[in-house]
């Protein structure tokens, strides 16, 4: 197992330091002056524009320039906002959290929800529930989400006024810890349900032909010959079974939900890391996109490890054959 | 029932072409122009679909937009599935290093986030049409080149093949006439499912406000309605309804494609 994690971690350090030349590239090939892109596009005092210069060495040949670029990083730094009067690094740390509660949300409301109707739809193949769960699934995953969010708006927010639908608290709110949390749930179902749909289609399609894999496996057959309940051979047998596609897809759709959880959250202004992209496009703060670009394939990244190694650990065959 | 599914997909793709190839003569207003009659509701004064906040009419945007989701989806998914075709045969083809490379760089594509670098690369060099459509198909052709080098990979060893090649065609010729057709298949169902999300990536980047400024596409409306929820539904309603139907259909011919040109398969979807 530890070979195993050895290698697949330097098999990702690549592909990290690809992500970084990547961003490097882009910010060299762009039209226009290079420091605007890492100033960004607002009056910024003159000492910290030659700052910059020399910092990234503006002025010297490519290959020094990405040398100096990776030394940036390497300290943590991801650039200044001027737009925000904060460091990027320290942005984002400000947003990750409310990201993170909206993801985490959507995604166990998607796995209860999908995997349940997979389930549903598999033990009843062919029949009018798996029919419609197929249909939902389709849909689920053909309606954009940030249009969803925006019906949810119209309908839950408006017409019924029942839920509130922008930020994630009352602005006047001075409540701390578990008080906190619980004036923001209100505010959280509308995004989190937006931000599922999609996801619950996913887990649905997985999970019902995973189970119909397993369904029929000798093992299956032996768990009801042996006489257990119907409940215990699908829990403990067959969704057993079939989780592990259900975990990789997890893990390896992080980044879908990422790029959702941007669009739902400018359509909720919820203060997290999708909404401070929408801004710094609107002000053209390129140091933030950039360094939300880098953060975000980071992530990617390490889930993707995660998911790896979740899956050799679950599934020993995998350490061996690869 | 299956049929049926495909029939109306068919239709509603159809409506569409139709609607973006004969927009200037469908609309019942110029959708560029607006007038004095903001934000009024569907129905009123000839606005089938109602008006936007600088009084334009919803359903002539609409038919207009269609231009913008079509062009940009089939275009896009063209795109990659040509620029799959090649690396996948040439890494199929040459394996060794040629392979190496190729695949690495498939990888790298297929794990960074597709949405957040659009975004980037659109915000850095600008969204016009053709880039809009550059970004989109340089971000999609990977799964298409892993699919078609796996089957160059095992139609290689196939009978034909090898009577193709004792027969002395010359390799690239055995490409192109022996083991491309037989390779299609997989790569028509894929690319049409690839309109499809270039539908959506296309729509995502407009609502971003990353859409070609200078044309009107559905996202581009969502992004204007967005300020107008509480006034007027119809701004989000109707443009959402156009991009899900459309979308949809893409979706459900792509695995009708499936089930008709992969009928072993049908049975373990």
């Amino acid at each position: 197992m530890w070979f195993y994690i050895l290698k697949r971690v330097a098999q990702a350090l690549p592909l990290l330091l690809a992500v970084v030349v990547v961003n490097f590239v882009l910010i060299q090939l762009a039209p226009g002056d290079p420091v605007t892109l890492l100033v960004g596009d607002f009056p910024a005092p003159e000492e910290y524009v030659k700052q910059v210069r020399a910092e990234y060495g503006l002025d010297r040949p490519v290959a020094e320039r990405l040398v100096l670029y990776l030394g940036q990083l390497a300290r943590g730094n991801l650039g200044y906002s001027f737009a925000n009067r904060m460091s990027v690094a320290e942005l984002i740390g400000k947003r990750i959290g409310p990201t993170l509660q909206l993801m985490f949300t959507a995604l166990v409301i998607a796995i209860v929800i999908g995997v349940t109707l997979g389930v549903v739809a598999a033990r009843g193949r062919g029949k009018l529930a798996d029919w419609i769960a197929q249909i939902g699934a389709l849909v689920g995953y053909s309606v954009p989400d940030f249009w969803l969010g925006q019906v949810l708006i119209i309908l839950f927010a408006v017409t019924l006024a029942l839920l509130p639908s922008q930020g994630m608290r009352s602005a006047r709110s001075v409540a701390t810890g578990l008080d906190a949390f619980l004036e923001t749930l209100p505010y959280l179902i509308l995004p989190a349900t937006a931000l599922s749909v999609r996801f619950i289609a996913l887990f649905s399609r997985i999970t019902r032909s995973a189970m119909l894999e397993v369904l029929n496996a000798d093992f299956v057959l032996a768990a009801r010959a042996k006489g257990l309940s119907e409940g215990r051979v699908l829990l403990a047998h067959v969704l057993r079974n079939a989780s592990l596609p259900i975990v990789t897809v997890i893990g390896y759709n992080l980044g879908l939900l990422i790029a959702g959880s941007a669009l739902i959250e400018t359509v909720f202004s919820w203060p997290g890391v999708g909404r401070l992209m929408f801004d710094s496009i609107t002000k053209r703060d390129y140091p933030v996109m950039t360094g939300i670009l880098l953060f975000v394939s980071l992530t990617v990244v390490i889930a993707n490890l995660l998911t790896d190694l979740a899956y050799a650990a679950l599934d020993p065959r995998v350490r061996y054959t690869r | 029932m299956a049929n049926l599914r495909t029939g109306i997909a068919f239709s509603l793709i159809a409506l569409c072409v139709v609607a973006a190839v004969f927009a200037p003569f469908l609309a019942p207003f110029d959708p560029f122009r607006g007038g004095a009659d903001a934000l009024l509701p569907p129905g009123s004064k000839s606005f089938i679909l109602g008006s936007d906040h600088l009084g334009r009419d919803v359903l002539s945007e609409l038919i207009f937009g269609a231009r913008v989701s079509l062009a940009v989806g089939i275009s896009a998914a063209l795109s990659a599935s040509v620029l799959g075709l090649v690396v996948g045969s040439l890494a199929g083809f040459f394996g060794g290093w040629v392979d190496g490379v190729l695949m690495r760089t498939s990888e790298f594509f297929q794990t960074l986030p597709r949405f957040v670098l659009a975004l980037v690369i659109v915000a850095f060099f600008g969204s016009g049409i053709f880039k809009l459509i550059i970004v989109l198909a340089v971000l999609s052709w990977p799964p298409i080149a892993r699919l078609v080098r796996a089957q160059i990979l095992s139609l290689r060893e196939a009978t034909f093949v090898e009577a193709a090649r004792l027969s002395g065609m010359g390799s690239l010729r055995i490409i192109a006439r022996e083991i491309l057709p037989n390779a299609l298949a997989p790569v028509i169902v894929t690319g049409s499912l690839d309109i499809a999300s270039a539908i959506l990536l296309e729509a995502s980047l407009s609502f971003f406000g990353l859409g070609d400024a200078n044309l009107i596409s559905w996202g581009g409306m969502l992004n204007v309605a967005q300020p107008y929820l509480r006034q007027a539904w119809w701004m989000a309603v109707f443009p959402g309804i156009a991009i899900s139907l459309v979308v949809l259909s893409f979706n459900v011919l792509g695995d009708a494609l499936n089930d008709a040109l992969n009928p072993r398969l049908q049975e373990t979807a």
